[in-house]
């Protein structure tokens, strides 16, 4: 598996950590309540598809990357720096 | 002349000589031989017994896809089981001997089994040792695990190098026969960087098998001259004993490069193996096809080969099976086998062709419309049975009988990801379908071009448009004139005539009634059906059985072929050995070792060392006369109490935490509060986890407004910092901040002990107070030391003693430590390991990786008041929820033995004084325990009920798996100086 780093260029997965879906980036805000925090803590969807993820370039520039694949196929439709889609989801 | 039946011709160097032993028997070869070749040369044609019925067997291919002639090579250290004698190379001082028989090959005992064979049918172990239950592993098992299996190990180390590589293309060529060649001539023209990968250890494939012309010459000296061309191209790159093994994500294939097993030992400095990951833009799958049985009864002799085969022991290696050879075929191709071995000379008896309309062959008796329904010959084929179309029998005596039952285009990499094979009629056969991995196409015989001129020309049409898609362009070379004679096949799978056993899979003895005995009791999915009667399993993977197994069960329920599918196929296509799967990462190059600033010294010293996930820390410091761990750990920890003691403590994760916002963001990393941390002052501080969890605990030091340092524990130095910057890019993108971890930047020594100050005093610049009222308990400052060196000095304790943790840079660590204890001899400074630290921190009743151990909560710990209601930081929210801090729950408390001889055993159970003992009684656990040489007894940290308010009870310690059971009272944790009038003085 390659991905591509938006800062580094394209490296091996083994550079990379995986750490789970992109919906960690939504932390609830410390009121939204027991289903929010539930949701955000330890429910997670399963597709068979498209997902986003959540990827650190531990090995490389240390970025944390949103990167957006297909469970099935492993196709990478896209590579971005995850504190750029945390700033655009305010 | 090496051997009875060596011909004319071939590939083979007559000028050079190859001695070799089989079963201790000396023979000649020639150097261009494999095993096989040499074998049957010298007229052996038993090689082995197989695997259940220890069946006396012979070479059934010339390739990879062997089934049968396995066996052990070399000796020593070096001895290899299951070696595939049809690609083993011939090398001088060879030894190979036969596998899974008695005595010898010819009388092997365990044959017997043959005669029980209705006994060992699919299925067998399932049903026979289901009783008595007991019996399995003390009795079956350890006669089965004798009676069955293949070759045997050496039990010795490996003494040869394996390693691991990386390459990089445009496009990769995966087989070298006529597609490969020209998909490789045809992008290595074009300026494409190409790796061409050949598993054969001489390029051309089939051209070396045949005796069909391209253009003027012959197959083989084309693919000399194409190679020729590609050698001088300085952008392709041709790897030969080169198995691709496997196709991944992205273009990614792995490949075994056999450096060095065609020699007996490998040469100075080179690996036996490589193991590369090859990253390519395009692929092309010029892998070529495996020709397939026709099963029979007693189709397992020796001497019973692959048609294609015995062409290509005769065209390339000059070589008979026998002098006298039948051919058993569904297809035209079987008879060029007849025409090739008619032209070198040998007898061929018979032609059998199962079709009505077969072809004549000019020098050998045809029987169009026969089939071969039985054999002879115990040790090696005598002769075959023929039911002629007229429905008469008769004998024709022959050694070997080459069949021939179509050709399987080879798929394998085609499915390694999604693709499904497709069913061609034409061919009656399985060729790629289905997506393909990414960038991958298939070419010539592999894709079911099975002529040479289809597979010229698919070969360079795959090159021209793998490198369109990469944007450069390539021309189509002018294609030489080749065969092109088209597929005559009539599929056919089995004899049905006869009683006896037809084999379908002669490396797990699966015949086709046990196929039928599968489909009998219902494993009739092709899944199951591989599980069940093992058809397809082992070295080979069913290379040559799949379909036969198939063909059966397809005709048995009434489906056809491709309605019945084929069975998934994995990586590796070929056997890989575990050294090259391992590479260099064996023995204690296993994984990174890395050694303290102050390791040298230490080992010096003669400590012994522990492993602490890579880092070897030092455990404790014997001295003269201590002949037990206990004497040094109890002298370091009473005398660092007594005068001070020094410890190394540079694995302690350190992240160096800068920016305007700061403290802001360790608010929110920490759960208790830091905002207000003034600069020149440590805090402890605990890390939870988004659920509440406690996970990680440390300190942080604020040197300056804008500026931090973190400690994590060793153990969780990686995970805090990726958390950490998880928190920081994912979470709080716009808090001004940045982190580095500075672990290896920094040696830190704990100076501990009553006299820690005045032994610090000596080295610390004196224009720097470390007095009790200028740098009083959890004060940092930066400093210098030993006449200008920069320092951190942090006034933080982990033993409960006056201490402190001093840090200068990595490369002066070896030299502070020389240093510290030089300064400390006044003092009878002791040095001390991770033992005593442990020791220490019990008796102080200090939380570490034992009490924070993924289930317990700061409340648990004694620390739910720390935790912050005001600020919104990782984990405060979930560790407010319901059942996480009830009245009851598990509190830290101290144990000790109500007799202090007792030892409290780590890990044992909490049960009330009195009353059952079992799960559902259960009062806590114990995490810690130590021998407390300041106390004189054992003591323990442990987790119980309600703990906090049950001071003074006598509690049973439990350790049922021992069977040990002692009485020991609920005390405080803080053992030692509860007060902390230590730390403080």
């Amino acid at each position: 598996m390659r991905i591509k780093c938006p800062l580094c260029g394209e490296r091996d997965r083994r550079e990379f950590y995986y750490k789970g879906a992109a919906i960690d980036l939504a932390r609830p805000a410390p009121d939204a309540g027991d289903v929010a925090w539930d949701d955000y803590i330890h429910n997670r969807e399963n597709p068979a598809g498209r997902t986003k993820d959540l990827w650190q370039h531990e090995m490389g520039c240390s970025a944390w990357l949103v990167v957006e694949r297909n469970t099935v196929t492993h196709e990478i439709y896209g590579v971005e720096l995850a504190e750029n889609v945390k700033r655009g989801m305010k | 002349m090496s051997g009875p039946n060596r011909l004319n011709g071939g590939l083979i160097d007559r000028r050079t000589s190859v001695i070799f032993s089989f079963d201790g028997k000396t023979y000649q070869g020639h150097a261009g031989d494999t095993l096989a070749s040499a074998l049957l040369a010298n007229d052996v044609r038993l090689m082995g017994r197989s695997f259940k019925y220890h069946r006396p067997r012979g070479v059934l291919t010339a390739g990879s896809e062997e089934p049968n002639a396995l066996v052990e090579l070399r000796s020593g250290a070096r001895q290899e089981p299951n070696t595939r004698a049809t690609v083993t190379e011939l090398f001088h001082g060879l030894e190979a001997r036969s596998q899974n028989r008695g005595f010898s090959l010819k009388y092997d005992f365990m044959a017997i089994n043959d005669r029980f064979s209705n006994f060992l049918t699919a299925g067998f172990y399932y049903k026979t040792f289901m009783w008595p239950r007991a019996f399995w592993e003390k009795l079956y098992e350890p006669i089965i695990r004798k009676a069955a299996g293949l070759g045997s190990v050496s039990f010795e180390d490996d003494p040869d190098v394996y390693d691991k590589g990386f390459l990089h293309c445009d496009l990769l060529v995966i087989g070298s026969g006529p597609a490969g060649l020209m998909a490789a001539l045809t992008a290595g023209r074009a300026g494409a960087r190409v790796i061409l990968a050949e598993e054969d250890f001489i390029t051309g494939g089939r051209l070396n098998a045949e005796t069909h012309t391209v253009d003027d010459m012959s197959g083989s000296a084309w693919a000399q001259a194409v190679m020729a061309e590609l050698t001088s191209l300085e952008n392709v790159r041709i790897m030969t004993r080169t198995t691709v093994i496997g196709a991944f994500d992205h273009g990614i294939y792995s490949a075994v490069e056999r450096v060095s097993d065609h020699l007996a030992i490998p040469e100075n400095g080179k690996p036996r193996q490589i193991l590369w990951r090859i990253y390519s833009k395009r692929a092309v799958l010029a892998a070529g096809a495996t020709e397939r049985p026709i099963a029979f009864e007693n189709n397992d002799r020796p001497g019973v080969m692959m048609a294609g085969a015995v062409r290509a022991y005769a065209n390339r290696w000059a070589v008979t099976p026998h002098q006298q050879v039948a051919v058993f075929t569904n297809n035209d191709d079987g008879h060029r086998t007849a025409a090739d071995l008619i032209a070198k000379g040998v007898d061929v008896t018979g032609v059998i062709d199962v079709r009505p309309d077969a072809p004549k062959v000019a020098g050998a008796e045809l029987f169009a419309g026969a089939q071969v329904v039985n054999s002879t010959g115990r040790l090696g084929l005598k002769s075959v049975q023929i039911r002629l179309a007229n429905g008469e029998l008769r004998d024709l005596p022959c050694g070997a009988l080459a069949v021939s039952g179509g050709w399987n285009p080879n798929v394998h990499l085609t499915c390694h990801q999604r693709g499904k094979p497709v069913w061609n009629e034409t061919l009656a056969a399985f060729v790629p379908g289905g997506e393909l991995p990414v960038g991958l196409s298939a070419a010539g015989a592999a894709n079911g071009g099975l002529t040479t001129a289809a597979a010229l020309k698919a070969g360079a049409g795959a090159a021209v448009q793998a490198l369109s898609d990469l944007g450069i362009q390539a021309q189509m070379p002018d294609l030489p004139e080749a065969e092109d004679t088209p597929i005559s096949l009539t599929p056919f799978w089995y004899v049905k005539e006869g009683k006896g056993r037809a084999w379908i899979d002669q490396q797990n003895d699966v015949t086709v009634k046990d196929i039928k005995l599968a489909h009998q009791e219902n494993f009739r999915s092709v899944e199951h059906l591989k599980r069940y009667t093992t058809l397809g399993m082992a070295t080979d993977q069913g290379k040559t059985s799949n379909m036969g197994g198939l063909a059966v069960m397809a005709e048995l329920t009434g489906k056809s072929i491709p309605e019945t599918g084929t069975t998934i196929f994995r990586p590796p296509y070929t056997p890989v050995s575990l050294g090259a799967l391992a590479g260099r990462s064996v023995g204690k190059e296993f994984h990174p070792t890395r050694e303290t600033p102050s390791h040298k010294w230490a080992a010096e010293q003669g400590a012994e060392f522990v492993e602490v996930g890579n880092w070897l820390r030092a455990q404790w410091f014997p001295k003269a006369g201590e002949t037990h761990w206990r004497q040094s750990v109890d002298r370091e920890v009473l005398q660092t109490r007594k005068s001070v003691g020094i410890c190394d403590v540079t694995t302690l994760g350190k992240i160096d935490v800068q920016g305007k916002d700061a403290a802001a963001f360790l608010n929110k990393i920490y759960a208790n509060a830091f905002a207000k941390l003034p600069v020149g002052k440590v805090r402890y501080g605990l890390m939870l986890r988004e659920d509440g969890i406690a996970y990680d605990d440390g300190t942080a030091a604020r040197l300056a407004e804008d500026h931090f340092v973190v400690t994590t524990t060793t153990a969780n130095a990686v995970l805090v910092y990726r958390n950490m910057e998880f928190a920081r890019q994912c979470l709080w993108p716009d808090l001004d901040v940045q982190l580095i971890s500075t672990t290896e930047a920094w040696a830190q020594y704990a100076v501990a002990g009553p006299n820690a100050r005045k032994l610090l005093q000596k080295i610390v610049d004196p224009e720097f107070d470390i007095s009790n009222d200028a740098f009083p308990f959890m004060a940092c400052g930066e400093i210098t030391v030993c006449g200008g060196l920069r320092a951190r000095l942090f006034r933080i304790s982990f033993s409960g003693e006056l201490a402190y943790e001093i840090a200068v840079p990595t490369r002066y660590g070896d030299a502070l430590i020389r240093k510290l204890m030089e300064a400390g001899e006044e003092f009878d400074v002791v040095p001390y390991g991770t033992e005593a630290l442990g020791v220490m921190r019990i008796e102080k009743g200090h939380a570490a990786g034992n009490e924070l151990n993924g289930t317990t909560s700061a409340f648990n710990l004694g620390m739910g008041r720390m935790v912050s209601k005001k600020k919104d930081c990782i984990g405060n929210i979930l560790s407010e929820r319901p059942g996480m801090n009830e009245a009851g729950d598990l509190n830290i408390i101290g144990l000790r033995p109500v007799d202090p001889k007792d030892p409290i055993p780590a890990g044992a159970h909490l049960m009330n004084a009195d009353g059952e003992i079992s799960a559902k009684t259960d009062q806590g656990y114990v995490t810690s325990a130590a021998y407390s040489p300041v106390l004189g007894c054992s003591i323990g940290l442990a987790f119980l009920k309600g703990g906090a308010d049950r001071m003074g009870e006598i509690l049973r310690v439990s350790n049922p798996l021992e069977g040990t059971e002692i009485r020991a009272e609920v005390v405080s944790a803080h053992f030692v100086d509860p007060e902390g009038e230590r730390l403080r003085a």
